[in-house]
């Protein structure tokens, strides 16, 4: 990151938007001490000289506070333990008054939890507000949000939104990292755009519509997003009517009500609820990443047994996990090695891929999805969140499924890489892969999936395909509002 | 232009050096090696000559160092797999090769305390010990790999027991074994000058490259040490693979405990192998390996594994008292841990890349 300047107000949202590796997350670890400046200055208001960063607890002095994508709280505390953990001077802690306190707050934030409950048992959304609580407690003048939304749902957001304008009447800049456009435009008063490390600039929200946004963000103009879906992209092979994967009765343990589901070949379609509903829940009973309890699986019209991952691969089918850091990536491993993983288990134990041959595949797929990194060996971990996706995805794509899963495999990812993937999908259909598509955002489930089966709690309540398939339709099929 | 490009690539070579496995267990061993030279360059001589049964040998410290961290350097072979898979270590190692080292006993003597003739060839007893040492090492994989117990609480049920097993399995008798080939295994062979421990230690290590490197031992390990979650959804099964990394564990056991027992032709329930099973750990920490589990790299462990020995051979050449002996090994195997821990060696690499911008921003000036 290179010679950005960025302004805060007080009591101002002001969005911090750019691609992955655009450098925002560099900038806010600059700015709380996480990374050391090579060059340039920091000014808090009331200072006339420039502030000293050099570590999270020096920007915590200075009233600097990061909520992060990933909540940083232990779930196995109290919610009043979390937020007073390392704040205490001195060794002795009044419980009592700890507990009053952090009770003071979370009411005063309207924030429905208690302060004696143990973390874990509220749900994602409650933590992050739990986790702002604490940084407003702590006296904050800046509070940074990297990525706070990315686990919630339309309701969740709502809620942290208010609280959001709530602190900003109080006086709290606020720092909002974000890949929903929606979200930026309902709270935000200003957007810093960055790309490539530099900044692009700094802009009131009334004067920057959303395409001129993005075309920032992408550093060109867009071309129709709206329809990525043409004739040209349908599957015409003669066997496009054959089903490659049916499910009747399919139940597993982690909670779903039995559901039947097929799907042909060359055909997208796609899982949509809201978060919680059992989407994901769905998809990974017919991997067998859950156990299955009852139900029929047929393949290309035989019936086969899927009691763990491997039958599935087994049997052509590939699953890209909802969850990037915790079901997907191996994090010390290298690119090449995360690439082949996949191939490499289905082929046996006993007939590893000689190196040559590894970073053949590796370095095809690296140039096929244009993966940023620095080379075959770089661990993953190293590499940004939509690439790491893309190596998720490569290696999967390796298999060469026949059928292939893709439980959100957009979320927090940019918006290039996020139409890039939406074009691979149809792509790959069109070559005669059937593939299953899960996300959160309607509008990229629209621009893929040529069928929906739509979820509430827990169960498949509709299937929508043709005409049907208009936002207004899966809301309120989702809504139930028209039994 | 030229300069600048060989200063920069010292550099650039000086960070990658650090942040290499291998350096700090080599870079241990070169510096007791040079301790050694320079208080007593006689530390290095290797004499050949003939032992009282005139069979030719080879005798000198550095010979002494490779015969005695033979069965140190085999355990932290298993050990290295059990840490990258589980994220913890096995502390019943010591207590298992009692275990084994009994059996081997048992099934050689027969239940009889000194038989003029074996009972058994030698080859059944060191199969029978495998057996059960891979058996116990399976124990301990359950329990760790199915129960999800610390694999240090788990194994810490065989640290207690072990021993007294061991002596029950004799009856509490000390066999003992007069065939004098039953020594071979520990001592010499006729003809070789080399110290037949040492032997057996090159030909675990030996398998051990070929199994990393002719199956996905070494990629499956490393895998499910670093993320259960992922691996599983890759149709890896992560409890079968802790489970054999702790089987394999047990193999090693079974050659370590032969080569104890063959080495002074009976056993000593209590004493034998005792504490090697922190040595075995500590090998795979100097070797840079997260305790943690994850990646792993086999020559940094066994390296470590003979730095270890080499320090003690070397306590004793300056006459440290043998009660005295642990404490200085402590102090020495601190420093090296640290030194080789990730952390440090992160530090020390950004060290050297500071030291490459360093110069350049010199030149430029």
């Amino acid at each position: 990151m290179q010679n950005v300047d960025f302004t805060l107000c007080e009591g101002e949202i002001h969005a911090l938007m750019g691609e992955n590796g655009a450098g925002k997350s560099t900038l806010i670890k600059v700015l709380t001490g996480v990374y050391e400046k090579d060059e340039g200055e920091i000014f808090l208001k009331g200072m006339n000289k420039a502030a000293v960063i050099r570590s999270p607890q020096d920007a915590q002095k200075l009233g600097i506070s990061t909520v992060y994508q990933e909540i940083t709280l232990c779930p196995n505390l109290s919610v009043a333990e979390n937020m007073y953990i390392a704040r205490g001077k001195g060794a002795g802690q009044n419980w009592k008054k700890m507990n009053a306190d952090a009770d003071k707050i979370l009411k005063s934030l309207d924030i429905p939890a208690k302060a004696t409950q143990q973390l874990s048992s509220c749900s994602i959304a409650i933590q992050q507000m739990v986790a702002i609580a604490r940084a407003v407690d702590m006296d904050c003048k800046v509070l940074i949000l990297d990525e706070p939304t990315s686990s919630l749902d339309e309701q969740e957001v709502q809620k942290l939104f208010g609280l959001m304008r709530d602190l900003k009447k109080r006086g709290v800049g606020i720092i909002f990292v974000t890949h929903f456009l929606d979200q930026v435009y309902e709270v935000s008063d200003k957007i810093t755009v960055l790309r490539d490390g530099k900044l692009v600039g700094e802009y009131e929200i009334e004067t920057l519509p959303r395409v001129k946004l993005v075309a920032k963000m992408l550093g060109k103009e867009l071309d129709d997003m709206e329809e990525i879906r043409d004739d040209s992209l349908v599957y015409k092979g003669k066997d496009a009517d054959e089903t490659v994967f049916e499910a009747k009765g399919l139940q597993s343990n982690a909670g779903i009500k039995p559901f039947d589901f097929y799907i042909k070949r060359g055909e997208v379609n796609g899982f949509t609820g809201l978060l919680g509903s059992g989407r994901s829940e769905c998809v990974r009973a017919i991997f067998g990443a859950d156990r299955m309890l009852h139900g029929e699986v047929k393949k290309n019209g035989k019936k086969i047994k899927i009691s763990k991952p491997i039958d599935a691969m087994k049997n052509g089918i590939a699953y890209l996990p909802e969850d990037r850091k915790i079901d997907g990536i191996i994090g010390d491993l290298s690119v090449r090695e995360n690439i082949i993983l996949a191939l490499q288990v289905l082929k046996g134990f006993f007939k590893p891929f000689t190196k040559a041959q590894a970073y053949k595949f590796a370095d095809e797929y690296i140039k096929l999805l244009e993966i940023k990194t620095a080379s075959a060996d770089t661990p993953i971990k190293s590499l940004s969140g939509g690439n790491q996706q893309k190596v998720i995805l490569a290696r999967w794509l390796l298999m060469n499924p026949e059928y292939l899963i893709l439980d959100e495999p957009t979320r927090g990812i940019d918006i290039g890489t996020k139409i890039e993937i939406q074009k691979l999908v149809l792509k790959l259909a069109s070559e005669g892969m059937s593939v299953t598509f899960i996300s959160s955002e309607t509008d990229e489930m629209l621009r893929t999936c040529s069928r929906l089966v739509v979820m509430r709690d827990r169960k498949v309540v509709g299937e929508l395909s043709g005409e049907d398939l208009t936002q207004n339709k899966i809301m309120s099929t989702i809504a139930g509002g028209d039994r | 232009m030229q300069k600048n490009n060989s200063k920069s690539s010292v550099a650039k070579a000086f960070s990658g050096i650090f942040r290499n496995q291998l350096f700090i267990p080599i870079a241990a061993l070169l510096l007791l090696a040079l301790f050694n030279f320079i208080m007593d360059p006689s530390f290095f001589a290797i004499s050949f000559g003939h032992n009282s049964a005139g069979n030719p040998v080879l005798s000198g410290r550095l010979i002494t160092i490779l015969d005695n961290g033979s069965e140190l350097a085999i355990l932290a072979i298993g050990m290295t797999l059990v840490t990258a898979a589980s994220g913890g270590q096995d502390i019943s190692v010591g207590a298992a090769i009692a275990i084994a080292g009994s059996v081997i006993l048992r099934v050689l003597c027969g239940g009889q305390v000194s038989p003029e003739h074996l009972q058994a060839p030698i080859i059944v007893g060191f199969l029978a010990a495998c057996i059960v040492a891979m058996l116990f090492g399976a124990f301990n994989g359950v329990l760790v790999a199915y129960f999800k117990i610390q694999p240090m609480v788990a194994t810490l049920i065989l640290y207690t027991a072990g021993r007294s097993i061991a002596s029950w399995i004799n009856n509490s008798q000390l066999p003992i074994v007069n065939e004098p080939k039953f020594g071979y295994f520990g001592g010499l062979i006729p003809g070789i000058p080399i110290p037949t421990p040492f032997i057996i230690a090159v030909i675990c290590m030996i398998v051990m490259a070929l199994v990393l490197k002719f199956t996905n031992l070494g990629l499956y390990t490393q895998a499910v040490g670093i993320n259960e979650s992922s691996s599983k959804l890759n149709g890896l099964n992560p409890k079968f693979i802790k489970l054999l990394s702790f089987i394999i564990l047990g193999l090693c056991v079974a050659v370590a405990a032969l080569i104890k027992v063959s080495r002074v032709s009976t056993i000593n329930y209590s004493v034998v192998a005792k504490d090697i099973e922190m040595d075995a750990i500590l090998a795979v920490a100097l070797g840079g390996n997260a305790l943690s589990g994850g990646k792993f790299s086999m020559p940094a462990s066994i390296i470590g594994a003979y730095v270890i020995q080499f320090l003690t051979t070397t306590l004793y050449k300056f006459n440290v008292r043998a009660d005295a002996l642990p404490a200085y090994k402590a102090a020495v195997i601190i420093l090296l841990v640290v030194l080789s821990a990730p952390v440090v060696r992160e530090k020390l690499s950004s060290l050297g890349k500071k030291l490459k911008s360093g110069t350049r921003v010199k030149e430029v000036g």
